[in-house]
């Protein structure tokens, strides 16, 4: 009470009764119901966010199940299979790998080892982040220009024959893989200590080994991991291949022809009644195949859910 | 996290034996005429340019193959609204209009939904170990192909929606936007497959945004007296609009560009209409309609035109929306 009477220009206190009172007093009403309405609001529109999800796994499950039989992992689209379908995105997948695994590592090698916080590494940084958001129809809209329209010349020589082909929609994947695996990486390197690289330096190891013996070694579950999401959401990506790959009904014929893939004959084939328990059925395997990736990389990485 | 049995050795071993050189004064550098770190340091440079260049490159095609419908259609494109193949005249404003409205009403669901996640999963209404799989759930929605959303879209969601539809049509059918009978597919339904789609985006950024507040502001704002929700509109929200913001741009960005789930509910229909229960159409919908049986080069060049559009659009919102959420540091490597 005495630390009170010490500023003589504040009302004296109320008696100690008051003071327990006020303290212990509930809040008004309407500040407990805007607490208790608010929550209640944001707990059921986490609800309605759960919702869609679970109900597309929900119906993925019970339609598609009806349909997984042997043929359809043996025989082509004509045959009533879709075997062709998995063959194409695998391919188309692997050609994508290919090109952007590597050049996607040594760029954020690059970021993260030399370039650091260097004028052009920041450039680079910034473009790959807006590459990231480039619409993946757009890229197709580019793997068209560059390949299917025109073919491609080196001074006059053609070197690709124009036309739809597997060619085309792997180039196409590969551009939507490519900043996926660099900005993945980078955070990779990044999270390998500096000592590390120091003490590598100190025993004599050039630029070259400490990259690749220390730090690369270090980092790769967690670049398997950025890596494995990348090829998922390149496996799942439909709209860069509608027109790149375009689809066929049969076996794939080579690099430079049409080409099918799962996620194209659902897209194609969603219309005609008799082809949708297929459909389903290839959604069934497509997201199967997708989440097991995305599942395989959070094991490879399994502390990182802990560090968040 | 590294065997240490394993590269060490090596490099001790390889160096080792260059050690003598060093004794004489010399550098290691002057050893070797061709050094292998340098080459490697330049490989790398070289490598991460060319990756960058990617972005210019496909700018610089697709403006080049639009070019030809540029110069016969010019700015007019962006508000004519024909768009018939057999006359070979073009048109963008359905679609343009499209887009916006679709992606529109889908920042408009996605927004309220995707904060409320965030601050479930990052406050503590719930225990800890709810709440990182909580958030790991929702962000899976992210993982499904589009295409696989687009079917659960046209032939679940749909026919789910056909009474709301119906109902918000009978109730506020005097609204313009509500103003025609629902068939099914329309903009609405776009809208709503869209804000599914943006749904982890929002709530993930938003969620890193406001785990990112300094847990003082929290406190302060709670021996104050506040409730948690005062503390969440007065302190967090506040606190962290800009990444907010940021996240929002980003999924609207998303929103844009996404063409599959979108094409397969929005109904595909070239007539502009106000009423948001009927049928409309978006670029990347036209897109993945039209381009693999386009023939005439006129007609590629309209799309590609269409093409570079949707490039123009995303190009600004993402550039503003990494600006944002960098600026504030809010990204992780901060």
């Amino acid at each position: 009470m005495n630390s009170f009477s010490m500023r003589p220009d504040v009302d004296p206190p109320p008696p100690e009764s008051r003071l327990i009172e006020d303290l212990t007093r509930s809040l008004p009403w309407y500040r407990q119901g805007f607490t208790y309405g608010m929550t209640a609001i944001a707990f059921g529109f986490t609800a309605l966010a759960l919702l869609p999800l679970l109900a597309i796994l929900f119906t993925i499950l019970r339609q598609g199940i009806a349909g997984l039989k042997w043929q359809i992992f043996t025989q082509p689209v004509v045959e009533g299979g879709f075997a062709n379908a998995i063959q194409g995105t695998l391919l188309m997948v692997g050609l994508a790998s290919l090109v952007s695994i590597p050049l996607g590592i040594l760029t954020a090698i690059y970021l993260s080892e030399f370039g650091k916080n260097s004028a052009i590494a920041n450039i680079v940084r910034f473009i790959l982040n807006i590459l990231t958001g480039v619409p993946s129809i757009v890229v197709g809209v580019f793997a068209y220009g560059v390949i299917v329209f025109h073919g491609v010349n080196w001074f006059g020589n053609p070197i690709l024959a124009k036309g739809f082909s597997a060619l085309a929609g792997g180039f196409a994947l590969a551009i939507i893989m490519l900043p996926l695996v660099t900005l993945a990486t980078e955070e990779a390197l990044k999270l390998v200590p500096l000592p590390q690289r120091l003490a590598s330096a100190a025993l004599g190891a050039n630029d070259f080994q400490t990259t690749f013996r220390v730090v690369i070694a270090a980092a790769l579950p967690a670049i398997t991991t950025g890596v494995l999401l990348a090829i998922a959401r390149a496996g799942g990506e439909t709209a860069p291949l509608i027109f790149t790959a375009l689809f066929s009904q049969n076996w794939i014929e080579g690099l430079m022809s049409p080409t099918p893939s799962l996620s194209v004959f659902i897209y194609n084939a969603y219309n005609f009644p008799d082809q949708l328990q297929m459909v389903w059925t290839a959604s069934l395997v497509l997201v199967s195949m997708v989440l097991l990736l995305g599942l395989v990389s959070r094991l490879v990485t399994r502390n990182r859910l802990n560090t968040r | 996290m590294i065997d240490p049995s394993q590269p060490v050795p090596n490099i001790v071993a390889s160096t080792a034996m260059t050690l003598p050189d060093l004794r004489e004064g010399e550098g290691l550098e002057s050893q070797t005429f061709f050094s292998w770190d340098q080459a490697f340091r330049w490989l790398v440079l070289g490598i991460s340019l060319a990756t960058a260049g990617v972005l210019f490159w496909l700018g610089g095609v697709i403006f080049q193959q639009a070019l030809p419908a540029i110069r016969q259609f010019g700015w007019a494109f962006l508000w004519n609204q024909d768009w018939d193949v057999g006359n070979l005249t073009f048109g963008a404003l359905p679609y343009l209009y499209g887009t916006l409205v679709s992606s529109g009403i889908a920042l408009l669901i996605a927004l309220p939904v995707g904060l409320a996640v965030a601050l479930i999963t990052s406050e503590n209404f719930l225990p800890g170990w709810v709440r990182s799989p909580l958030a790991f759930v929702v962000e899976l929605i992210a993982a499904i192909p589009s295409v696989v959303v687009g079917l659960w879209g046209i032939l679940v969601m749909v026919p789910w929606l056909q009474p709301l539809q119906l109902g918000l049509h009978a109730h506020l059918g005097g609204l313009p936007i509500f103003g025609t009978e629902p068939f099914g597919s329309s903009m609405l339904a776009a809208g709503i497959i869209l804000a599914i789609m943006i749904l982890p985006a929002i709530a993930a950024i938003s969620r890193e945004v406001l785990i990112a507040i300094p847990p003082d502001l929290r406190s302060a704002s709670m021996s104050l007296g506040a409730t948690r929700w005062e503390t969440i509109f007065r302190v967090l929200l506040p606190a962290g609009t800009s990444g907010i913001i940021g996240a929002a741009m980003l999924a609207l960005g998303r929103a844009l560009g996404e063409t599959m789930a979108v094409t397969m509910v929005i109904g595909n229909s070239d007539l502009l209409s106000v009423s948001i229960l009927d049928p409309g159409n978006t670029i990347p919908a036209i897109l993945a309609n039209q381009f693999p049986e386009a023939l005439d080069d006129i007609h590629i060049g309209a799309l590609m035109y269409l093409g570079l559009i949707l490039f123009a659009l995303t190009f600004a919102v993402n550039v503003a929306a990494v600006l944002m959420i960098r600026v504030l540091g809010f990204k992780r490597d901060g």
